[in-house]
């Protein structure tokens, strides 16, 4: 591992060299270092995917497992399929992510195919954070796909950060909850320039009881474009609710489209939304604290995404 | 001491056109170490005459100056920066900022525990369940009117401007924030309000109207015109509810 690998991980896993418990970390389409035990086991995939399989042992608690990813090469397309089978009554963190580094002008690119599936009463929190960085005319593009299957009484919660330097990531998150199931996602996205985000998420609550909080911060800067796409079905009785929040600077656009589908009449589902400038009076309440007004953008910038 | 010298604002509607005065022709004093309420009607131009003075607003004529030094054309900022410290009729709300965070940027530095109990223990809340609180609508209006105060002492300052600082804060916690505003003597306050217990704190008060000059002076002598402009609010109010 070299000092760029190093800088890499600490930005997306807060890593400092090898972590401590499971690990896997994959460098340019390769398994650099792996670890596993008897409480969270990571295996290669056996269907020829590239990938790695993660098995939860029932009853682990407070295990944590990292799978980061760095790319430091231009021209590279790294796919990766990951499933993840948590066991019965588990509560683990699990810490992924990917970092891109590209000197080139060419494209580098990442699609991680997350799949989850979560067996009864066990809670999952899953860190998820993209980076990119190098050379502004190469790419450093994302594809995460994420697929969660919650049984009865389990509980994710996903945090997903992408706080700069991607050019262009289509995200796709879908979920289906179970019986008292509860799905919670955080999403941070950051875009200037004149770099693209989309995220979407398919939300399905089937089981009694079952909920679903969706929360998503956005910052537009530049000539940056993000579109929030949210379809949330409610098939029991449930409660579903989705906020997208997003703040617009310069010439940037975000587009947030909605979709509730309440097809159960003891299904109870709510979508906010709100996109804009910065409030002037959030403006000029730091600036009378003492602020600039640049000082002010930043912490109310920084205070909404962190 | 601050010195407003023939201020005049003015907005245009932007609908018809017209020019709508709302302050003209100001020329007032505030010493230093004095209390100053600003009392009056409904829109006689009291938190016009906050924002101009914090530097929120311009005025559209006049000057005003602070120790002698013409600050009419300085920043919001750079009056912050002078000791000017202005706690808000209506507090702001944000988003992901919670209280303690907030208290950081007002007093410019990291505090501990006991530095945050400090300034939100004298505005009746406890820090330990208001500092990792987000300064967002889960805060009830006079719970978002205390913290708007503590930060006001947070930062600390020369002049005080505090619009309306007693609206939506409980009865029972009264005495207390007028304790509050006595502490402050020594420096030059400005409260906007119509609540007699504040008004007898005043050390000199400023009448605003809507038509003419404001009338000024020390508490004894103005508390007959404030009367007499309560009784002409009280038999307007009968006429319209009449």
């Amino acid at each position: 591992m070299d000092k760029l690998d190093r800088e890499l991980l600490e930005k997306i896993a807060d890593l400092h060299g090898i972590p401590e418990g499971s690990y896997n970390i994959r460098k340019d389409g390769k398994s650099l270092a792996r670890s596993s035990d008897s409480d969270i086991e990571i295996l290669p995939r056996k269907d020829g995917k590239e990938g790695i399989d993660i098995f939860v042992r029932a009853g682990v608690k407070n295990k944590s497992a990292h799978i980061p990813v760095i790319l430091t090469q231009g021209g590279l397309l790294d796919v990766v399929y990951n499933d993840f089978y948590i066991g019965k009554g588990a509560d683990v963190t699990i810490i992924a992510g990917c970092g891109i580094h590209n000197d080139t002008c060419g494209e580098a690119r990442h699609d991680g195919v997350h799949t989850f599936h979560l067996e009864e009463g066990s809670t999952v929190r899953y860190i998820e954070r993209h980076y990119g960085e190098g050379n502004p005319e190469g790419k450093k593009e994302f594809t995460p796909v994420t697929r969660a299957f919650l049984k009865k009484g389990s509980t994710l919660i996903m945090e997903a950060t992408q706080l700069g330097g991607v050019t262009s990531t289509d995200r796709l998150t879908t979920a289906t909850v179970g019986k008292n199931a509860r799905l919670i996602v955080k999403e941070k996205i950051m875009t200037s320039k004149s770099e693209r985000a989309v995220s979407r998420f398919k939300v399905k609550l089937t089981g009694e009881n079952s909920t679903a909080d969706v929360i998503s911060r956005s910052v537009a800067r530049d000539d940056s474009y993000q579109s929030f796409v949210s379809d949330l079905v409610g098939k029991n009785r449930c409660f579903g609710h989705v906020e997208c929040d997003g703040i617009l600077l310069d010439r940037a656009r975000i587009l947030s489209t909605p979709k509730i589908d309440a097809a159960s009449p003891e299904a109870s589902l709510v979508h906010e939304a709100a996109v804009g400038k910065i409030a002037g009076d959030q403006l000029i309440k730091l600036m009378t604290l003492g602020l600039t007004e640049k000082e002010a953008e930043d912490t109310i910038i920084k205070g909404f995404l962190y | 001491m601050i010195e407003l010298r023939n201020i005049g604002y003015s907005v245009t509607d932007e609908r018809t056109g017209r020019k709508n005065v709302i302050l003209s022709g100001i020329d007032l004093v505030f010493p230093d170490n004095s209390i100053n309420v600003i009392t009056g009607q409904n829109g006689s131009g009291k938190s016009t005459l906050i924002k101009l003075i914090s530097g929120i607003e311009k005025p559209t004529e006049g000057s005003i100056l602070y120790n002698g030094r013409d600050i009419t054309d300085t920043s919001i900022t750079d009056r912050a920066k002078a000791g000017f410290t202005t706690a808000f009729q209506q507090p702001v709300r944000f988003k992901g900022i919670t209280v303690g965070k907030l208290l950081d940027i007002a007093s410019d530095h990291k505090n501990n525990l006991a530095g945050l109990c400090d300034y939100l223990s004298v505005v009746g809340l406890c820090a330990r369940d208001y500092i990792d609180r987000e300064m967002n609508d889960s805060l009830s209006g006079g719970e978002l009117k205390r913290v708007e105060l503590a930060m006001a002492i947070a930062k600390g300052g020369d002049v005080f401007l505090l619009d309306e600082p007693e609206a939506g804060i409980d009865l029972w916690s009264f005495d207390s924030l007028t304790k509050l505003f006595t502490k402050l003597r020594g420096k030059t306050v400005l409260i906007v309000s119509h609540q007699s217990k504040i008004i007898d704190i005043a050390d000199n008060i400023v009448l605003l109207d809507r038509e003419g000059k404001p009338e000024v002076g020390t508490r004894e002598e103005m508390l007959p015109a404030i009367s007499a402009s309560r009784n002409v609010c009280s038999v307007m109010e009968g006429s319209t509810n009449g």
